[in-house]
């Protein structure tokens, strides 16, 4: 049957399983918002391209789904960049889709040209430029397989407008053939064998996860794992919800901003078995004085991982669930562990903690969130501070219920990404905890939540500072605090203009109040929390120093 | 030490972009990078020759696996095989000396491929080491262009770094 390229896009959309696309039309799309204008597709219309690519990755982030953003050729296209630079560096599957001039005109500087394919080439697991409109069909059907196989990723399809005006038969392209692309889910049973000789021999050992748990459905066999050693659980910032907060073995975040028992333990176990993680630079800090006395256990997907930062005893290439389910059969269970009780005991003498003094802290406003929401809503954090505070007092009980920015730390990634989160679950509460810098950010968003009466919770950790970067300017730079003390409107007037409800808190008492009432209002609702300027997020360790040396 | 990869690539434009720009991206070291296509015309043939420790060599690979449009990625430095690379020097050389570089194009089995006036143009091929040799051999004479192709290597008897249409990517 003829279809136009546009159908063909659009029949392949709902052929993947797509029900909504965040997009921002332009020229070069017109054809595809033509075919948009009746699909049976969800569009939601963002205030900027960027917006649009943060919530599509917030919607793939809580559903588990590909995300897909959609916008024209040029400036539409290079503002998608932040947003498909951010689910790289975090392995969330996303299709962004963007036009581009008709294919006469491409290399020409035309009007709107960018070269999109050039620019996302090191920000995506692949990408493509399609010159002809026969080819569409397939080349959709690469890009979801590609996007959601594996480790997740971002995968961009540059379509000219002639190929989305042209014709073609369309015909379902079948399976995706691509020689060059596998996918290794089954652990070697050699490894898998090694890796449980060096679980029974340890005394001390540590599980350190990561996002991988997440992405995998590995939730449950971690747990599975944890209980059967009675071995504390570390997680990563991407990792957290991964294991449930809290639970006895859960020792909360590792690294930069860690805790301390968290750090003590991974620098004295005799085994770390990491878990769908990448031994990023914020959780090692010092490479060389990382788990220095432990055998390394690492499991992922994707082979390049293994040994790309430390050295690696027992790699596990293969899905983290199907891994940790091979791995869990060979074991017995442990009946006591005097590992487990020191790490008890670090847990009780040295705690997260902070000095309250009459003024809103910010540790209070995050801990009063989790008591008013139970911990069941779906939190979205912008990056900076509050990122961090959210992480400490916010505890995190299931999987895809912490969204934030981790591997790119995007500030604006919040709030539209919640955006997308509350289009994936429109019967959850989502609760974005941003800051004033992070907010001010992407706040043009708050028209499209008003529009389509997405109901997100925004509460703003306002410092009037760009937090962090003063945090370091404080501690390192002799508190010479160079352009980070930061203006804002009045969030409370901003939000009313939209059209959305403000609240402005300015007590500890006021707290609770202020937040149950946000959870009344059937809408948007923005919470201004203006918080003590100063404070600091701690622990922390600083920059080049190993992990159990921890300020705070 | 340098490594020898034979890489075996979708002949898609953009391929060399792809690949050329994780080596540079990750901080890898290309000596040399030599592209053409194989018997199959959906298929080309990169020859990289990477230098690097056992370490960055798994790294290379790896990464270079992760590309979609990277079909096959063979090692053969620890194997037998044949290398070679073409060389185009043009040494400035009146009637006076043409003698003289024609005995050393000789040495070198080199040919001459055009004659000037005040020019000679010479082709050789050979690996590495002889192209080096050639090379410093003319310097005296004084050489006006040089270029070279990059090495391209095949192993030697029975093996092979083919590609087998089944769908499946290959290790070696």
């Amino acid at each position: 049957m003829k279809k136009t390229g546009a159908e063909i896009l659009v029949q392949s959309l709902l052929a993947e399983g797509v029900d909504t696309i965040f997009g921002y039309p332009g020229g070069m799309v017109l054809p595809i918002y033509d075919a948009l204008y009746d699909a049976d597709l969800r569009h939601i219309l963002t205030r900027h391209e960027q917006g649009a690519a943060h919530a599509a990755d917030g919607y793939a982030r809580a559903s588990g789904k590909p995300g897909v953003c959609l916008a024209t050729s040029g400036p539409g296209a290079t503002n998608l960049v932040t947003g498909i630079a951010n689910a790289y560096m975090d392995s969330i599957p996303m299709v962004a889709i963007t036009g581009q001039v008709v294919t006469s005109l491409l290399g020409k500087d035309s009007f709107q040209e960018a070269d999109i394919t050039g620019i996302t080439l090191p920000i995506t697991k692949h990408n493509y430029l399609v010159k002809d409109v026969q080819d569409l069909a397939q080349t959709l059907r690469e890009a979801f397989y590609i996007a959601r196989t594996g480790r997740p990723g971002p995968v961009l399809i540059d379509i000219p407008r002639d190929v989305s005006g042209g014709t073609a038969d369309y015909a379902d392209p079948g399976p995706a053939r691509l020689p060059g692309y596998s996918v290794n889910t089954k652990p070697d049973p050699e490894q898998v064998a090694r890796a449980v000789r060096a679980i029974e021999e340890s005394e001390r050992p540590v599980i350190y996860a990561g996002g991988g748990v997440i992405n995998g459905g590995a939730h449950e066999e971690l747990l599975r794992l944890a209980e059967i050693l009675l071995a504390p659980v570390a997680t990563t910032l991407m990792g957290l919800g991964g294991f449930p907060g809290n639970h006895p073995l859960s020792v909360g975040m590792l690294g930069m901003h860690g805790s301390k028992y968290a750090n003590y333990a991974v620098s004295e176990c005799d085994l770390l078995i990491g878990v769908g993680v990448r031994f990023d630079d914020r959780v090692t800090s010092k490479l060389e004085a990382f788990a220095p006395g432990a055998t390394i256990i690492h499991i992922d997907i994707d082979p390049a991982e293994i040994g790309k930062n430390v050295g690696v005893d027992i790699p596990v290439v293969g899905d983290v669930r199907n891994s940790l389910q091979k791995i869990i059969e060979c074991l017995q269970p442990r009946l006591e562990s005097r590992w487990r009780d020191k790490i008890q005991n670090w847990k009780k003498e040295y705690p997260i903690e902070f000095v309250e003094n009459g003024r809103l802290k910010p540790q209070e406003v995050i801990k009063e969130m989790y008591n008013v929401t139970r911990g069941e809503v779906r939190v979205v954090t912008d990056v900076g501070q509050h990122q961090m505070w959210a992480a400490h007092y916010y505890t995190y009980h299931r999987p895809r219920t912490f969204i934030t920015s981790g591997g790119l730390g995007t500030m604006g990634f919040g709030f539209p990404a919640a955006l997308g989160v509350q289009v994936a679950c429109p019967d959850e509460t989502v609760l974005c905890i941003t800051g004033d810098g992070s907010f001010q950010m992407n706040s043009q968003e708050l028209a499209t939540v008003v529009h389509y009466n997405l109901p997100v919770k925004i509460g703003i950790i306002n410092n009037g500072y760009l937090g962090m970067v003063r945090q370091w300017q404080e501690l390192f730079y002799n508190r010479r605090y160079s352009y980070v003390e930061i203006t804002g409107p009045d969030f409370v007037k901003l939000a009313e203009s939209y059209g959305a409800v403000g609240i402005r808190v300015s007590k500890k008492s006021e707290v609770r109040e202020a937040m149950e009432e946000a959870m009344r209002v059937p809408g948007p609702v923005v919470i201004d929390f203006p918080i003590e300027r100063e404070e600091n997020v701690l622990p922390f360790v600083p920059p080049g120093e190993p992990i159990n040396k921890m300020l705070g | 030490m340098r490594h020898t990869l034979a890489v075996l690539v979708e002949n898609n434009p953009g391929v060399l972009a792809r690949v050329a720009g994780l080596f540079s991206r990750r901080g890898f070291n290309i000596d040399s990078l030599a592209v053409g296509r194989t018997e199959n015309p959906d298929v080309s043939r990169m020859t990289i020759v990477v230098e690097g420790d056992a370490r960055v060599l798994e790294q290379v690979t790896k990464q270079l696996h992760k590309l979609v449009d990277v079909i096959k990625i063979n090692d053969i430095t620890a194997d037998e095989y044949v290398d070679r690379e073409l060389v185009l020097i043009k040494v400035n050389v009146g009637p006076a000396q043409r003698g003289e570089v024609m005995q050393i194009a000789d040495v070198f089995r080199a040919r001459i491929v055009d004659l000037g006036r005040k020019t000679l143009t010479l082709e050789c091929t050979g690996n590495d080491g002889k192209i080096n040799a050639f090379e410093e051999s003319l310097r005296p004479y004084g050489i006006k262009e040089l270029v070279r192709t990059g090495k391209i290597a095949m192993l030697r008897g029975f093996k092979y770094t083919g590609y087998h249409d089944n769908g499946t990517k290959e290790d070696n």
